[in-house]
């Protein structure tokens, strides 16, 4: 790509600043994988941000709010210098909050562009906007691409959309969707030939990190939004935030035992990342799109496509 | 009813609470009590007193009620209450400085969701970048809880999620003096001149002095 073209061409929609995030090749892998082959299949550039830091996600928003905004905003500052012209996407919905609260903390005054760039030791315009992956993928024209380059059908496979807190809240951050309904993934899904379930947790609290430092607290809400999943006859949850991802896969299985200790009937939700199962209906393989990752075992679905299955076994 | 009982509200406790109210941008004495809050809240099946109770708590002074409060500590943050109260108090910031003025004071109710910020913070500071395998493991040690999700380390490897690299910046220096620059500070939270980030810019009237006495509580 030629530096100049970028700086005078018009913004083209399919071509973003990448901020991978720091679970994108660790607990994030599958979200990463997919995400990789959507965008090669959709023609969705993603030029990486040099040097990008961690956005500092809640724990450093709740430490100082200044802290999240400043880490976020350094990161949005070499988005601009490295790929000038280009808005920014996050998979991750905690990284996406985190940039989109410091653009906007930014332009809100002329005395807080001041602090940012104080802090940061670098000029930083504010000019780039911050979006969530599903926001981009949502988007007429790119879900028109997405549409066209599906060849299989998940064949109304029952899912449960789950959102998650920092996608849709605050509004005034997010200024996404809507807080307490969302539709945008259930859109994406239905391209692929699910059918998405109306159900009430699609926007509640996973416990984020409290499923580590109060486990005994949290693990409640990630049961509570497998209930609700499954009395709404879900077959699947899709995600779009990989600590959710990681909270529900990883602990279903502790919470099964849990349940059956008490004489409940555990539950079995295979947990997907939108990604995934758009990566699927375009012809990925378990393999390719990080499936064969998961903690929670997927189930076969046949959606019609040669080497693309999702009967993968899962990890020993 | 439940009564709750003012007589050692100080003026020094109303000045505290106000400046909580100042810090968070937020008045308490918008809210008129409906629950909603609570209602939504996720996390209120672990808190010793409910968002609502917490705001309460606030319009009468009770400071030392607050500042001693587990809830402050429990919360995720996760913002349904902010959201959904019909007089647009931003609950989750009034936590958030409650938060701060009990850290201030060397109290922290709940030990484990302070420990695990600091380490994901000071993981920040020296590498720029998250490591899940460090903050876990810095996490079990600082907070005695050696063999939490200790099993779950080899299917994580065999996942290749976690191993033995290490994920960070290359300009350590910068993330590190910003991380420094905003902690010197002295104090948590936006100084007074800035707009916080979701909030009309106006300032907050100090709540006004409630009358020594009773007043009915807040019974749940």
């Amino acid at each position: 790509m030629i530096e100049t073209a970028a700086i005078s061409a018009p913004r083209t929609p399919l071509r973003y600043s990448y901020f991978p995030g720091c679970s994108a090749d660790s607990t994030g892998i599958s979200y990463t994988l997919s995400t990789a082959y959507v965008a090669r299949k959709i023609e969705l550039e993603l030029v990486e941000i040099p040097d990008w830091c961690c956005c500092g996600i809640s724990a450093a928003a709740v430490t100082d709010p200044e802290l999240g905004i400043a880490l976020s905003a350094r990161s949005m500052a070499l988005s601009e210098r490295a790929n000038p012209g280009l808005d920014v996407v996050a998979p991750c919905t905690g990284c996406f909050k985190s940039l989109k609260t410091a653009v906007s903390f930014a332009r809100k005054s002329t005395s807080n562009h001041a602090r940012v760039e104080e802090l940061i030791e670098m000029p930083y315009a504010a000019s780039a906007e911050a979006y969530s992956l599903l926001e981009v993928l949502s988007q007429p024209e790119v879900a028109t691409v997405v549409k066209e380059r599906i060849c299989g059908s998940l064949q109304g496979l029952k899912v449960a959309c789950y959102y998650g807190c920092a996608i849709v809240r605050p509004p005034a951050i997010s200024q996404f969707d809507d807080p307490e309904n969302p539709q945008s993934m259930d859109t994406l899904m239905q391209l692929a030939g699910a059918e998405p379930l109306s159900w009430a947790y699609k926007t509640e609290c996973c416990g984020a990190s409290h499923q580590i430092s109060a486990p005994r607290s949290a693990r409640v809400l990630i049961e509570r939004i497998l209930a609700n999943a499954a009395a709404n006859g879900a077959q699947a949850i899709v995600t779009a935030c990989p600590l959710c991802t990681l909270n529900l896969d990883l602990r279903e299985k502790e919470i099964n035992r849990a349940r059956q200790n008490r004489g409940e009937k555990p539950f079995n939700i295979p947990i997907y990342y939108f990604t995934e199962l758009l990566g699927l209906v375009m012809g990925g393989s378990a393999k390719e799109l990080g499936v064969n990752r998961h903690f929670w075992p997927v189930s076969a679905i046949d959606i019609g496509v040669a080497n693309s299955s999702l009967d993968a076994e899962v990890v020993a | 009813m439940t009564t709750i009982d003012l007589s050692e509200v100080t003026s020094a406790d109303l000045e505290a609470v106000s400046q909580i109210s100042r810090e968070a941008d937020v008045d308490p004495d918008d809210c008129y009590q409906c629950g909603k809050c609570t209602a939504g809240c996720p996390m209120a099946h672990e808190m010793d007193l409910v968002p609502r109770q917490i705001i309460r708590s606030l319009q009468l002074g009770l400071y030392r009620r607050v500042l001693t409060a587990k809830s402050p500590w429990v919360c995720a943050q996760c913002q349904v209450c902010s959201v959904r109260c019909p007089q647009e108090v931003r609950i989750a910031e009034l936590m958030l400085a409650v938060r701060h003025a009990a850290k201030r004071e060397g109290l922290r109710p709940v030990r484990e969701t302070d420990i695990f910020d600091d380490i994901f913070v000071s993981n920040i500071r020296s590498q720029g970048r998250n490591n899940e395998v460090f903050l876990a493991a810095f996490y079990n040690l600082q907070s005695g809880h050696l063999v939490q999700d200790v099993a779950n380390v080899p299917a994580m490897v065999a996942r290749g999620m976690i191993g033995p690299r290490i994920n960070h910046v290359k300009d350590k220096a910068a993330v590190r003096r910003i991380v420094d620059k905003v902690l010197k500070k002295g104090s948590s939270g936006s100084s007074d001149s800035l707009d916080t980030p979701s909030s009309p810019s106006s300032s907050v009237a100090p709540s006004s002095p409630s009358s020594p006495g009773q007043r009915d509580g807040d019974a749940q």
